[in-house]
């Protein structure tokens, strides 16, 4: 008994050992920031000069008060509401066209895959030449049609979908593939024996046991969507018109472009940190009250 | 049906569509890739066919070969402290009971929870007060954070895997718990640190937020940083051919390293989306 007592507590000891830099790493660089955050959100925190003393709430009145806030908040959320119908859409779509393996499917996936080893600042800044009124592929062509990518607040917002969609379409392609394996195949010849159509299959079949993926790739999805910070920075610098700036190109742009004020910047991270909790735990609700 | 000709008739609109999908998704990185050594007018390659465009991504600022420097440093260093914290984490997490393993576990897999920039503005006041500001260091400590989440979860399923039994029959031998992992685990979680590595690898490379906001000495510039700043050179007239040149080289290890470890790549998918 005391034997054994003692090697459990030699066990902690050696797992704590082994935990330490994981705990450090967390507890400097995560936990620590955060609480910085919520202080910086309640001071006076301008770039240059540091801590100014607390000022609760003038950041969160500045934040709310920016004359880009709600353009950005509803840009946002329509660019993740799109993005993440084409996404899952889309990656739905590639996984069930390359599901069974081939040599010209096996080609297939690593073609749609290539993509997302690419950084989103490389693939921005490559669909910023190819975009491009001089140097793009299809300039000639879009200069005959009087269009231009980038020119108009709609062309601009299609043109950053169609970046992200080749860049990300076979990630989430991958993910779709790994709930589709899951699927037992006993089951679709289960359906087929009670002579389910094709369609059937997918309705009745498919779509309900891929629920699972589905409900993770969206979370994912509108998560990085809400997220979305290069492909606006750099490929439509926010225009045209300040028409395409986002949530996190705000808090950018307050904390170090023209007004250079970390407080009311820390204050819009809070704000922008509770909206993604918010949102996250409605999905998962949502997802979980369906399946039952 | 599937050699006779009316079998590959029948199957003729397929491929023709499916091939053209790929070329889609192919185009971008082809096209790119012979651009940037293609005659072009306004670029350092006029006339003929050359590396002209690199020679001027070579040339601008620190030039190529110092940024190149810096972001094969913070990719390293970023890589080799998410290795061995996530083996050592999910060592701990996997193998041993220790008070405050399940809420340490949660609140490493919390930071993922968090938008990047929420943290990023204290870290740039944290950094700064501790001599870190404009620090590749600083850039690769907190890229390590960013990744903790991924890979410890990944080292601790990796060991979770791994028969019990093992570790008791070394225990008899004599075997101390950290001989036992580098002589008994270690070989069999080599997989799963393959998938972390990489993905750390191309995160820490590809990653533009981070050193955009805690680098403003242009000689600490990272790769990706250093090309998109390069556009706006010569009185903000784009030069499209050293962009192309710049997309190539920061494309180029990414996709080598993708098509090598295409499997390791789609497992890391795999785990998350198991667990998930």
């Amino acid at each position: 008994m005391v034997k054994k007592r003692s090697r459990r507590d030699g066990n902690a000891l050696m797992g704590w050992l082994y935990a330490t830099p994981t705990a450090v790493f967390v507890a400097l660089l995560f936990a620590l920031p955060l609480l910085l955050v919520l202080k910086m959100s309640a001071s006076r925190w301008p770039l240059l000069g540091g801590d100014k003393g607390l000022n609760f709430p003038d950041n969160y009145a500045k934040a709310v008060q920016n004359r880009f806030f709600a353009d950005s908040l509803i840009f946002t959320l329509k660019y993740t509401i799109l993005a993440t119908i084409l996404l899952i859409g889309l990656g739905l779509g590639l996984a069930l066209l390359v599901q069974e393996s081939s040599r010209w499917r096996n080609l297939l996936r690593a073609s749609f895959l290539i993509p997302s080893a690419l950084g989103l600042a490389s693939a921005s800044l490559l669909f910023y030449v190819l975009y491009s009124p001089l140097a793009g592929p299809l300039a000639p062509v879009m200069q005959r049609l009087g269009l231009s990518f980038l020119g108009t607040p709609n062309m601009a917002l299609g043109s950053t979908l169609f970046l992200i969609v080749w860049r990300y379409a076979g990630f989430y392609m991958v993910l779709m593939l790994v709930g589709l394996q899951g699927i037992p195949a006993q089951v679709h010849e289960a359906a087929l024996i009670d002579g389910a159509s094709r369609w059937q299959q997918f309705r009745r079949v498919t779509l309900p046991l891929l629920r699972p993926t589905l409900a993770l790739s969206t979370v994912l999805c509108v998560t990085g969507s809400l997220l979305a910070f290069e492909q606006f920075y750099i490929l439509t610098k926010g225009g045209p018109d300040n028409s395409t700036i986002s949530v996190v190109q705000l808090i950018y742009t307050v904390a170090f472009q023209g007004q250079n004020d970390l407080g009311v910047a820390a204050a819009l991270s809070v704000i922008g940190l509770l909206a993604l909790i918010v949102i996250n735990v409605a999905q998962l609700r949502a997802f979980r009250s369906e399946g039952s | 049906m599937r050699t006779t000709v009316a079998g590959v008739a029948l199957r003729m609109p397929y491929w023709v569509f499916t091939g053209g999908l790929a070329a889609i998704f192919l185009f971008p990185l082809g096209w790119t890739a012979v651009r940037s050594v293609a005659p072009q007018p306004g670029t350092n390659q006029v006339h003929g066919w050359g590396f002209g465009n690199y020679v001027t991504l070579g040339g601008y600022q620190a030039g190529i070969w110092r940024y190149l420097a810096n972001s094969a440093f913070v990719s390293l260093l970023t890589v080799t402290l998410t290795l061995l914290i996530s083996l050592l984490g999910g060592y701990a997490f996997a193998r041993f009971k220790f008070p405050g393993r399940n809420l340490l576990f949660l609140a490493t897999l919390a930071i993922l929870m968090v938008p990047y920039a929420t943290l990023l503005i204290p870290l740039y006041v944290l950094l700064n007060n501790v001599g870190l500001a404009n620090s590749l260091v600083g850039v690769a400590l907190v890229l390590t954070m960013f990744q903790l989440p991924f890979a410890t979860f990944m080292m601790r399923i990796s060991f979770e895997a791994i028969p019990r039994e093992l570790d008791e029959a070394a225990q008899v031998d004599g075997c101390s718990s950290f001989a036992l992992l580098r002589r008994v685990l270690l070989p069999s979680v080599k997989p799963g640190l393959i998938t972390v590595g990489l993905f750390a690898f191309l995160a820490a490379w590809n990653d533009f937020i981070a050193p955009l906001i805690l680098i403003n000495d242009s000689d600490q510039m990272t790769l990706p940083l250093a090309v998109a700043n390069l556009r706006g050179q010569v009185q903000g007239v784009v030069d499209y051919g050293a962009t192309e040149a710049g997309v190539v080289v920061l494309a180029l290890p990414c996709t080598v390293l993708f098509l090598l470890l295409q499997r390791h790549y789609v497992r890391g998918f795999m785990t998350g989306a198991l667990k998930g």
